[in-house]
């Protein structure tokens, strides 16, 4: 079996093959996470590099162990700490870092379509990992995975989005992988938050949470950007959690055995409430467990093998 | 071209085989006591399965299985252009202090054995290895041996071995075939 892809850089653009394959990879992957010796050693010798131009924990750290757990080599670089303070490009940078014998680089950035440009520059397999309001398509597929695993399918499934869309990355990686794998799905938030093409890309929409929860198989709760917010799109938090926040009782509207997923960071009391981030039906530690195993079917599938050269 | 060669075992002598390997395992182990078997994905396993109900049918006890996916742990990764599907390693019970029988169909260059032992200590630290396998075909690139062997057949490395089980394939049959 072979990727098709040879960056992962957006679900917009990947084949449906290769997204079965990054997912049925991963679920024999997840059994490593709770082995006491997390480690083989099918990626010794290789390097990966983690470039984030972005804030982020959970997604570099995510990398960085899935990269670990398969004995290959990481180095992080945060660019608050590196020459590119300096007025290094990122071409340059990149280059700096393909001569150096990196095998992989996974780049956050935030200007959109910046890891395709990366990938151009590039002859080593680039991953995305979140480039602006564009993907985040590692969290699309983890997300698929994590539904796929509770709910034993994809194609069907009645996905409820409900948030910032304007602003999500994860939003829009969701709806095409989804859209891929024959779910559907509908989109809520404020009109101001909701992007003017949401349809165009096969997404209902809707400013009533109500409507969007009811009878879905997933309610998918995005992190209000607050860091986003300066230009003054809803009038408070008070009132974005009184109009949108999912509650028990919104909750309730989905279907009984519904999911609740939350990217994360989360803003309790905001977009969700503690006491469904708490409940049963949430899966959002599953999801970060899931995002490694994920992680590192990909990294297996984009490094493992490969032409003798 | 492939071409069928020879069959070299048939439903009743691959059953004698299990049988005798059954009384082997537990005249060396001396019973069941701390024993487990593991079965090298894909044909290892189900021979594992086989051996298990042996060993019940004789000693009236069950002995755990397991199943090994050693894929992650293959030393030929990069020298190859298709990456091998990568299937779930499942052995739902301590290794460590265990006697461990390592169940595999064929012993060829005793790659996937050294990949399998590798893929077992990081499981933990069993008290011994021992390996079962139904054919040992020869042609070892690493010094490893088959503590209970089915039969073993001499073989040119032109040749290919096909062990075919009713759990995988549609009979229980060893073929030779020859690459022409």
């Amino acid at each position: 079996m072979k990727l098709k892809s040879r960056d992962i850089l957006a679900l917009e653009e990947m084949p449906r093959e290769d997204v079965e394959l990054i997912l049925d990879t991963a679920g024999s992957m997840k059994e490593i996470i709770y082995r006491p010796i997390k480690k083989v050693p099918t990626l010794r010798g290789k390097t990966v590099v983690t470039l984030f131009y972005e804030a982020s924990t959970r997604t570099r750290t995510s990398f960085e162990l899935a990269a670990k757990y398969m004995s290959a080599d990481t180095v992080s670089i945060a660019t608050a700490t590196s020459s590119v303070q300096k007025g290094e490009t990122l071409k340059d940078t990149a280059r700096t870092l393909r001569v150096m014998g990196s095998d992989c680089v996974i780049m956050r950035h935030p200007v959109s379509g910046s890891c395709h440009f990366l990938a151009r520059v590039l002859d080593v397999p680039v991953i995305n990992g979140g480039d602006g309001m564009h993907e985040h398509p590692t969290q699309g597929l983890l997300d698929m995975f994590t539904m796929r695993e509770r709910k034993g399918r994809l194609e069907g499934l009645r996905v409820a989005i409900i948030g910032d869309v304007y602003h999500s990355r994860v939003a829009r990686s969701n709806i095409w992988g989804l859209k891929k794998m024959g779910a559907s799905v509908v989109v809520c938030g404020p009109a101001t938050l909701l992007p003017p093409e949401i349809e165009k890309m096969g997404a209902e929409a809707t400013s009533r949470v109500e409507e969007a929860v009811k009878d879905a198989d997933v309610v998918m709760v995005l992190r209000l950007q607050l860091e986003r917010q300066q230009r003054g799109l809803f009038p408070s938090a008070r009132e974005y959690s009184r109009l949108w926040g999912i509650t028990r009782e919104r909750l309730d509207l989905a279907k009984p055995d519904a999911l609740l997923m939350h990217p994360g960071p989360m803003n309790r009391g905001i977009e969700i409430s503690s006491e469904v981030a708490d409940s049963p039906q949430s899966t959002i530690e599953d999801q970060v467990t899931n995002g490694v195993a994920v992680r590192m079917a990909i990294l297996y599938l984009l490094l493992g093998g490969g032409e003798e050269k | 071209m492939v071409t069928e060669k020879a069959r070299i075992m048939d439903e009743e002598a691959m059953r004698r085989a299990i049988t005798r390997i059954a009384h082997e395992i537990l005249e060396k182990n001396k019973g069941i006591e701390g024993l487990v078997l593991v079965g090298i994905r894909r044909r290892g396993v189900p021979l594992a399965e086989r051996l298990a109900a042996q060993i019940e049918a004789i000693e009236g006890g069950r002995v755990p299985v397991g199943s090994l996916d050693i894929t992650l742990y293959r030393d030929d990764l990069t020298l190859r252009s298709d990456h091998p599907v990568v299937h779930r390693t499942e052995v739902p019970f301590g290794i460590q202090g265990r006697k461990v029988v390592l169940v595999d169909d064929v012993l060829y260059t005793g790659r996937t054995v050294r990949a399998a032992l590798d893929a077992i200590m990081d499981l933990g630290r069993p008290a011994l290895i021992q390996l079962a396998v139904l054919i040992d075909r020869g042609h070892r690139e690493l010094p490893i041996r088959a503590d209970y062997v089915g039969k073993n057949v001499p073989t040119s490395r032109r040749e290919i071995i096909h062990v075919k089980l009713g759990e995988t394939d549609d009979e229980d049959a060893v073929i030779i075939e020859e690459v022409s």
